[in-house]
């Protein structure tokens, strides 16, 4: 709809009940978007809303011929959203309403006869304020007295800025007066106009309504008129075609009706304008910043909460004491990424619930007290199946334990793969952290110790990394063989082996060779690692085995006659890990419903088939334990001959 | 009971007309009453003796409707002003949002106004709240008798409103300034609650 020439800010006649509604269209007009926004005007019918809106409207133009300006009455908005939805194109309607720079919505009280519309205006008004285009709304009352109105619609308009005119005082109503007078050409005698403003009327086409009738009586009778004359047109205390007639002004008694405006209704204004200015916009303004520090990924928790509240609480304090708990999160995190990248994507740093735990955190990681890796927790002496194999290994652990960095530093464990090394020196670290509460064990692995450097020397806080290292009581390097070729890391375990040293702190390694035979490995690293104890690990023999194959069986619950155990435990196996296979083999074989592994059931698991047993024990229980200890590698012997007994016989014959 | 209910969507302000005796405290809201239009009329409860002195204490309350929601009710409240009322005075005062004090304009009731500002100020503090976050504005009642019996609204604000409130002179028997100094002090409480918690807690 076009805008009216007529409606324009030098046309509008300013005053105590319109000043703040006129400055705050007129600051809108000149820079759309960037000053109140969305800008509610609200005033009873005839004060000058829909004249005020307009104005924007044209005042923007003078300044921005470019801008895409809208005037609407909210009953065309409706029909254009519904053309648009009975056509189908509800997207392009949504599209032109959020290409407009400025969209002036004009009697938006009738929304709670559109309840379909309160979500899509909810969803333009949101949208433009978003883009920072206007959005300018008048109302005959206070968006939060339109009865059925969506709660955040409510809070979403009120939260630009929420102004009523009033009805205009005496000295605007005679302003308006003149103004209109002059607009007429027209002439009236003295003091006829200021009696009319004293007659009062509540708005402003009420005031044109008398103007016309004073120039109609004029046109009409011809003669001069009175200020008496005049109020008695006005409050029809006289019959209007009489006046000329009778010269005498009515006498001054009957008295000027409703010179004072109505008090009660002034309070109830100023009041509503200060709840809705007040109570709402707290409301609003907490939802701002719920999304606001969402948007940024905080958790808003806190913020939440305050609006579930029964009562108002101190919002500028609440806001202020978030804003700045989110800043000293970030700060941390900055701080703590400096030193490890990938701190800062800790959650607590997007908590300020947990600023206590930020601040630990970030302090730990800038003191690079970020403990080292411990040792694997299952990893126990308890869980360790020891044996006459590992026997001189496993004293030789409990001995470190016991008096760490004095008795064996360092102790240096070899032994083929899958023998428990590793376990075992986990099993020291686990126990020097149970006998010494509050130890701190770094335990790794060669190649993550490699990999940590690495990322410590990508991310220059190399200085951070070595501080994480020698806080630690213990270092407990397993696989040192991985080192080989490593010589920066050789460098940093050279230095760290000699501050280890000094400080009588214990160290152990593991690796599947004696130190000697390490090829790769510096030689000033080596000669230390044989200066302490080397023990070695043997592969399991059958008795160790048959624990092995007990325990692994208890752990799962399943029961076993001795005979499956037994062989379990007599099939071949250089390793705790190939025994492991072993059962898992015939467990996986089992018959589901079944709790107990029987000698059959192991033995097709094992061999793959459940003919002929008798033979097929034979065999097997014979030949593994005859070759036991004599054959070091399983690969070399071919352990299930397709039908070996009838191949027997048949050679015999 | 919390003075702005976000559950049962309420606002409830409970203000205080305070003052010396006859400086014109029932008078305000005896006006206030006459311009309620009819069906927001609730009763005008005045307690008072046969020579229209308040003997206990005069309570309007007033429903504004619903206002953004919330059914908003004002309740005022006058207490007695003769000095040997001070325990039904605390009492009135007490949960109080807002006081509205009414001095007397007249230059003999000048110590009258600075007793009965003592009493207020140490009746508020034995509620155990702080003078200076309680909501209060100054009314100068009586500004229309002759000036020579009379202090001026500046000599007033000299003589008693050490704190700055806002001030307003009026005339409450003709209705000058009622409404002013209402508005005023219902702007002070609600704003106070914009602010938070801090001073809007009851007395």
């Amino acid at each position: 709809m076009d805008l009216n020439p007529r409606f324009r800010f030098e046309g509008f006649v300013i005053g105590a009940s319109n000043r703040l509604a006129a400055t705050a269209a007129r600051t809108v007009g000149e820079s759309p978007g960037s000053a109140y926004n969305p800008l509610f005007l609200y005033a009873k019918s005839g004060l000058g809303k829909t004249h005020l809106l307009q104005a924007v409207g044209f005042l923007a133009l003078e300044r921005q011929g470019t801008l895409r300006v809208e005037y609407l009455t909210l009953e065309e908005f409706v029909e254009r959203y519904h053309a648009a939805v009975a056509a189908g194109q509800v997207e392009a309607f949504r599209r032109s309403a959020l290409e407009t720079d400025l969209l002036l919505l004009d009697d938006v009280q009738f929304l709670a006869e559109h309840r379909e519309m309160q979500a899509e205006l909810l969803r333009v008004t949101e949208a433009l304020v978003a883009a920072e285009r206007q959005i300018v709304l008048t109302c005959d009352r206070p968006p939060g007295e339109i009865a059925d109105l969506d709660e955040r619609l409510v809070s979403r308009l009120s939260g630009g800025l929420l102004v009523d005119i009033a009805s205009p005082d005496f000295e605007t109503r005679l302003a308006i007066l003149h103004r209109k007078v002059a607009e007429r050409g027209v002439e009236m005698p003295a003091g006829v106009l200021e009696t009319v403003a004293e007659v009062g009327a509540s708005n402003v086409r009420e005031l044109i309504g008398f103007v016309n009738r004073l120039i109609a009586f004029q046109a009409v009778g011809g003669g001069s008129l009175t200020p008496e004359a005049a109020r008695a047109l006005l409050t029809d205390e006289l019959p209007a075609a009489a006046p000329a007639a009778k010269p005498e002004p009515p006498p001054r008694t009957s008295r000027a009706v409703p010179a004072e405006p109505d008090e009660f209704s002034s309070f109830l204004t100023a009041v509503s304008t200060t709840v809705a200015q007040t109570v709402e916009a707290w409301r609003s303004r907490v939802g701002e910043a719920v999304l606001r520090w969402q948007g940024e990924g905080y958790r808003t928790q806190r913020l939440e909460q305050l609006l579930l509240s029964e009562e108002i609480p101190d919002i500028g304090a609440e806001l202020a004491r978030y804003a700045s708990d989110v800043e000293e999160l970030r700060r941390l995190a900055d701080e703590a990424a400096a030193f490890d990248p990938s701190a800062s994507g800790q959650a607590v740093f997007h908590d300020p619930d947990r600023l206590e735990e930020a601040r630990a955190l970030a302090e730990r990681v800038k003191q690079g007290v970020e403990p080292p890796p411990p040792p694997s927790k299952g990893l126990t002496f308890a869980e360790f199946v020891e044996g006459p194999a590992s026997d001189a290994a496993v004293r030789a652990a409990r001995d470190v334990v016991a008096e760490p960095g004095k008795r064996f530093n360092p102790l240096f464990i070899t032994g083929p793969s899958g023998t428990g090394k590793t376990h075992l020196l986990h099993a020291v670290g686990n126990e020097l952290i149970a006998t010494r509460p509050g130890a701190v064990v770094a335990c790794l692995s060669a190649q993550a110790f490699t990999d940590e450097l690495v990322q410590a020397l990508d991310a220059g806080r190399i200085e951070w990394w070595r501080r994480r290292f020698r806080r630690a009581d213990a270092l407990l390097l397993d696989d040192v063989q991985l080192l080989a070729g490593r010589e920066a890391t050789q460098e940093e375990l050279f230095n760290l082996f000699n501050a280890f040293s000094d400080a009588e702190k214990q160290l152990a390694f593991t690796a599947d060779r004696a130190p000697g035979q390490l090829a790769g490995v510096a030689a000033r690293l080596t000669t230390r690692f044989e200066g302490g104890l080397v023990v070695e690990l043997a592969p399991p023999d059958r008795t160790m085995r048959t624990e092995m194959v007990r325990r692994l069986l208890a752990a799962r619950h399943v029961t076993s006659d001795d005979d499956a155990i037994d062989y379990l435990a007599s099939r071949p196996a250089d390793s705790a890990r190939a025994v492991q296979g072993l059962v898992n083999r015939a467990l996986a074989r089992m018959d589901p419903a079944s709790e107990t592994l029987t000698l059959q059931a192991a033995r097709v698991a094992v061999e793959g088939r459940s003919q002929r047993p008798s033979q097929a024990q034979a065999i097997s229980a014979i030949v593994p334990a005859g070759l036991d200890g004599v054959i070091g590698s399983r690969e070399k012997v071919v352990w299930d001959w397709p039908g070996s007994a009838d191949r027997l016989i048949e050679e015999l014959r | 009971m919390s003075l702005v209910n976000f559950t049962t969507r309420e606002i409830t302000c409970k203000i205080v007309y305070y003052g010396p005796g006859r400086s014109g405290k029932t008078t305000n809201l005896q006006y206030v009453y006459s311009q309620v239009p009819a069906d927001r009329k609730g009763r005008m409860v005045s307690l008072a003796t046969q020579t229209d002195r308040t003997l206990f204490f005069d309570f309007l309350p007033l429903d504004l409707g619903t206002i953004s929601g919330f059914a908003t009710k004002f309740q005022l409240y006058t207490v007695p002003g003769q000095v040997y009322y001070n325990a039904t005075r605390k009492l009135v005062l007490q949960g109080a949002d807002g006081v509205v004090f009414v001095a007397d304009s007249q230059v003999r009731q000048l110590d009258e106004n600075i007793e009965s500002l003592q009493n207020l100020q140490a009746n508020i503090l034995e509620h155990g709240v702080d003078v200076r976050t309680l909501p209060m504005v100054l009314q100068f009642n009586k500004q229309d008798l002759p000036p020579e019996l009379i202090l001026s609204p500046q000599e007033l604000d000299d003589a008693l409103n050490f704190r700055a409130l806002q001030s307003y002179p009026a005339d409450a028997l003709h209705g000058v300034g009622v409404f002013e100094t209402l508005k005023a002090v219902a702007s002070e409480v609600l704003r106070r609650l914009s602010q938070g918690g801090v001073g809007a807690r009851r007395i």
